[in-house]
């Protein structure tokens, strides 16, 4: 009885015991193990309380916003329609939390040089080894420990890519998680799993989708994925993740990047939906030589609200991280860039870089920016900067001089502007794909 | 040489045994004969906050500011969802809140420890002050000096007293602004000290005076200006400048393990105010300060503030820009050493257009010792042509020296600008070797490496504090390498 009495004490919105329990029932064939393991991550979302303005991983960010309610757990899906990827032909897609269509042909040919394209769920019977190693095995630091074990809890499919020891994978694997219908939850879930001196690149796509014509940006609807990168000794992994969910959606993701000998994970994350999104980044360089580079665009209008937190956790020495996080805030838009580098006391030799830019397009926006520092070895090189401004009036200028339009300036210098993060990108076609992204949503 | 608060040997209380870094905390200890004649005993209740006000003759109005801060700070938790856990260890039963006057504890000259008499030495502090500095004396025979500066300044009209008398003589002038810049319920420390304050400076600048030379609370020694819970105000009326200083580089052995200012700055339109602190307590003392000024229009706040000694100290000196073109600056030096915290920063509150300013904050950790910088830069929505520029630098001398940076910036709008800047670092090897290589030892090399660090906001102190902060340093670093 305490135990009911506890799990009704903390808010839990549409996500019911009896919600969840149907969950379950819907999992079929799936191992033992992983049920228990959702039970006890829907025991902790239900015990756990929604933050409040004394937690510091919260600061500055709409609390109000965070409403469980109205949302329904679907697996089916009442659309069909599969959207063409920006980034070339998806391997998997889902909706819904549920795989759709057909990248069968693409697998097959990676099937053949080892390398695993499938779902999770054919996994857990297949790989539940590695899934076990794998799959959130991170500790989430950075506050939302409520809405991750909701994610653990109800997460019913997801991409799991294992790319064996010395494999090279030139193609983008293009994973697109959709999200159909008014009110839906979904709980996307990608596991990439890069063996010693593999190398690959990923690519997820989070779009909202509607039968309804021209209605795909304004249907409620609730994201909470995850992300788990893991690159063994020598590996080189590129993750790309552009968000594109309707602008009524709150949205969580969760990333955790864990970074072996030598090993180099470089992720750039795009976010453009959502009406609250929350993002929260994990870097853990674990053996020397690791480096992880943490890129991150934001564009963001109307009334948007983007909470991004990470954490760029030294752990072994000569590691290096680098992150980057541009803000575009157009409208009455807020964004929190709230930033953490933890040097532990055995991390000599670290080099890490933060740096935090925001770009001021309107009078009514707001932007946070905490970039913050705990370092505990000297022999280090930290330093993180952060900076808020508006176009610069003297470039305005330069380029009105040369006949060029206002309007048209300020969009060049605004493209400029996203430019720096973009050009880290290696992969031209990609790098294409993300600034066209970006340019539909500036022409809505 | 100018007192108030000071550096980190060896102090000690044995009721209250530090666990950081397992320091022994019991040598140095200090043992004298507690013969309080006039004290409100241990422990904080309403009858402390009545007896205080009673002893020092209050207007009603003070009694009853005093009675709701008492509630107020009762009532409030402590701060530790973000600051260090450490607060919980102050046991506020075992404090003493109010010593009258000329009632210090004393000690002889004898049981002063010798490294303490040593560090007066290297300091080249006169004999009369290092009695009083350790105690020795409860009274420095400094009331000729004070005087002297006090009718100095009467005759521009500026009023130059203890806050007790200020606020009986004066309460046209000082009740207007006493304890509207920082709010009784501001924190839980900020209303503790404002229900048992004592001491401090409370000054008045009149219009268009400027005070050319620095007033220095060091005049002011033996009217109770080493209160724990001092309250200075300062108000500096339109277009007149003034510069205070408060403490002294040399260390001081409190004999109380608890110090909690309030200092309020008031400058009106184009006043300008520089307030100076070289903080030097014992490594025992939880030095627990709020300080925050108003700029109005046009005028002008720099805190200058260096904090060496103590074993915690939570401090963010903070101006609310409030005229168009305030500026607000704070320049800051954090030094910790083994079994010190220092946790300190700033805050910038922008409330006005085209107001700018400046957070230059400087730490060095050496041993065990962690420096903190938590700063708060606020620009709401619909000023324009706002500018704030911060940097933290941070210095690490040992492998297990710790910095943590926490800065917070809001931004609205898109006709301001900010921009901050951190690192952190090590001493350059090349730069140690060199200098050895020219016949230093490692540790003047190492020495000569952190003055050269703190150098360029060390020369924006008076210069006898730089001087006498470049010997302290030396001192500091003495055995932090090899």
């Amino acid at each position: 009885m305490s135990d009911i009495a506890t799990i009704t004490a903390a808010p839990i919105g549409s996500f019911t015991a009896e919600v969840f329990a149907a969950h379950l029932a819907s999992l079929g064939d799936a191992p033992a193990w992983w049920l228990e393991r959702k039970r006890a991550a829907y025991a902790t979302f239900a015990s756990l309380p929604l933050p409040t303005r004394t937690n510091e991983g919260w600061r500055f960010s709409n609390l109000s916003g965070l409403q469980l309610a109205g949302f329904k757990v679907e697996r089916v899906d009442p659309n069909g329609q599969l959207l063409a990827s920006p980034f070339g032909p998806a391997q998997l897609n889902f909706i819904n939390n549920t795989t759709v269509g057909d990248g069968a042909g693409a697998r097959a040919e990676l099937a053949a040089r080892g390398v695993l394209v499938t779902t999770l769920s054919a996994a857990l019977q297949s790989h539940p080894d590695l899934i076990r190693e794998h799959f959130m095995a991170q500790p989430q630091k950075l506050g939302s420990e409520k809405f991750a074990a909701l994610h653990a809890a109800f997460v019913s499919d997801g991409a799991f890519i294992y790319v064996p020891r010395g494999v090279e994978v030139p193609a983008p694997i293009v994973i697109t998680h959709a999200a159909s219908g008014s009110g839906t939850a979904v709980f996307p879930h990608t596991l990439v799993i890069a063996e010693e001196n593999s190398k690959a690149t990923v690519v997820d796509h989070f779009v909202s989708v509607s039968d309804i014509p021209h209605s795909a940006l304004r249907t409620p609807q609730f994201a909470c994925g995850a992300n788990d990168l893991y690159a063994g000794h020598g590996a080189q992994l590129t993750y790309l993740a552009a968000q594109n969910w309707s602008r009524d959606t709150l949205s969580f993701q969760f990333n955790s990047t864990v970074v072996r000998r030598d090993a180099r994970v470089q992720s750039l994350n795009l976010h453009l939906g959502g009406r609250q999104a929350r993002h929260e980044s994990h870097s853990q360089l674990q053996a020397p030589g690791a480096f992880s580079e943490m890129l991150a665009l934001t564009v963001a209008d109307g009334e948007q609200e983007f909470d991004q937190r990470t954490l760029q956790i030294h752990q072994a020495p000569n590691t290096k991280s680098d992150l980057l996080y541009k803000n575009a805030l157009r409208d009455r838009t807020r964004t929190i860039f709230s930033g953490l580098i933890v040097v532990d006391s055995d991390a000599q030799k670290t080099d890490a870089y933060q740096s935090n830019r925001n770009l001021m397009l309107s009078d009514d926006a707001e932007a946070s920016s905490l970039p913050g520092l705990e370092i505990q070895a000297n022999d280090v090189r930290c330093t993180h900067g952060a900076t808020s401004s508006r176009l610069d009036p003297g470039q305005e200028f330069y380029l009105q001089s040369r006949g060029i339009p206002k309007a048209a300036a300020d969009e060049l210098l605004t493209f400029g502007f996203f430019e720096e993060v973009l050009s880290r990108l290696a992969s031209e076609p990609l790098h294409d794909a993300l600034h066209q992204l970006i340019k539909t949503k500036f022409k809505q | 040489m100018p007192p108030t608060d000071t550096l980190s040997l060896p102090a000690a209380d044995t009721a209250m045994a530090n666990p950081v870094a397992g320091i022994d905390q019991s040598s140095g200890n200090f043992s004298y004969p507690q013969n309080y004649e006039f004290d409100a005993g241990t422990g904080l209740s309403e009858n402390t906050v009545r007896y205080i006000s009673e002893v020092k003759k209050e207007a009603p109005w003070i009694l009853e500011f005093r009675l709701n801060a008492l509630k107020k700070f009762l009532a409030m938790p402590m701060p530790t969802h973000w600051a260090t856990k450490d607060l919980e260890n102050i046991n506020f039963d075992k404090i003493r809140y109010y010593l009258s006057q000329g009632q210090k504890p004393k000690r002889t000259w004898d049981e002063v420890p010798d490294d303490i008499k040593k560090t007066f030495e290297r300091l080249g502090i006169p004999e009369q002050e290092r009695k009083f500095l350790s105690g020795v004396e409860a009274q420095f025979d400094s009331e000729a000096a004070y005087s002297n500066i006090k009718d100095l300044v009467a005759k521009q009209g500026v009023i130059f007293a203890n806050s007790t008398e200020a606020l009986r003589e004066h309460p046209e002038i000082f009740r207007k602004f006493f304890g509207k810049v920082i709010p009784t319920g501001d924190n839980k420390f900020s209303a503790l000290n404002s229900a048992v304050f004592s001491g401090g400076s409370f000054i008045y600048v009149p219009k268009g005076v400027k005070v050319a030379q620095p007033l220095q609370a060091y005049f002011r020694i033996n009217a109770e200006n080493f209160g724990q819970f001092e309250r200075t105000l300062i108000i500096a009326d339109e277009g007149s400048e003034v510069v205070y200083m408060e403490g002294c580089t040399a260390p001081k052995f409190s004999t109380s393990t608890l110090h909690s200012a309030v200092v309020e700055l008031v400058a009106l339109k184009g006043a300008k105010i520089q307030y100076i602190t070289v903080q030097n307590w014992a490594n025992n003392v939880f030095n627990l300060v709020t300080k925050r000024g108003v700029a109005h229009e046009e005028a002008e706040i720099k805190w200058i503030d260096c904090n060496i000694g103590s074993r915690l100290t939570m401090k963010y000196p903070g101006v609310v820009l409030k005229g168009r073109k305030a500026r607000g600056e704070v320049l800051s030096i954090a030094l910790a050493n083994d079994g010190q915290h220092q946790d300190t920063g700033a805050k910038m509150i922008h409330a006005a257009d085209e107001t700018t300013s400046n957070i230059v904050a400087k730490s060095i950790s050496v041993g065990q010792g962690r420096s903190t910088y938590r700063g708060i830069v606020h620009i709401p929505r619909h000023l324009k042509g706002c500018r704030n520029n911060t940097e933290c630098d941070a210095l690490l001398i040992n492998t297990n020296s710790r910095t943590d940076t926490y800065p917070a910036i809001t931004v609205r709008g898109d006709r301001n600008a900010t921009q901050h800047e951190a690192s952190v670092s090590k001493v350059n090897e090349e730069m140690i070797f060199y200098m050895q290589s020219r016949g230093l030892t490692e540790g003047q090399a190492m020495s000569l490496a952190v003055n050269g660090f703190i150098n360029d906001l060390a020369r924006q102190f008076p210069m006898e504090y730089s001087v006498e902060l470049k010997r302290l340093i030396d001192l500091e670093m003495e055995g932090s390498v090899g």
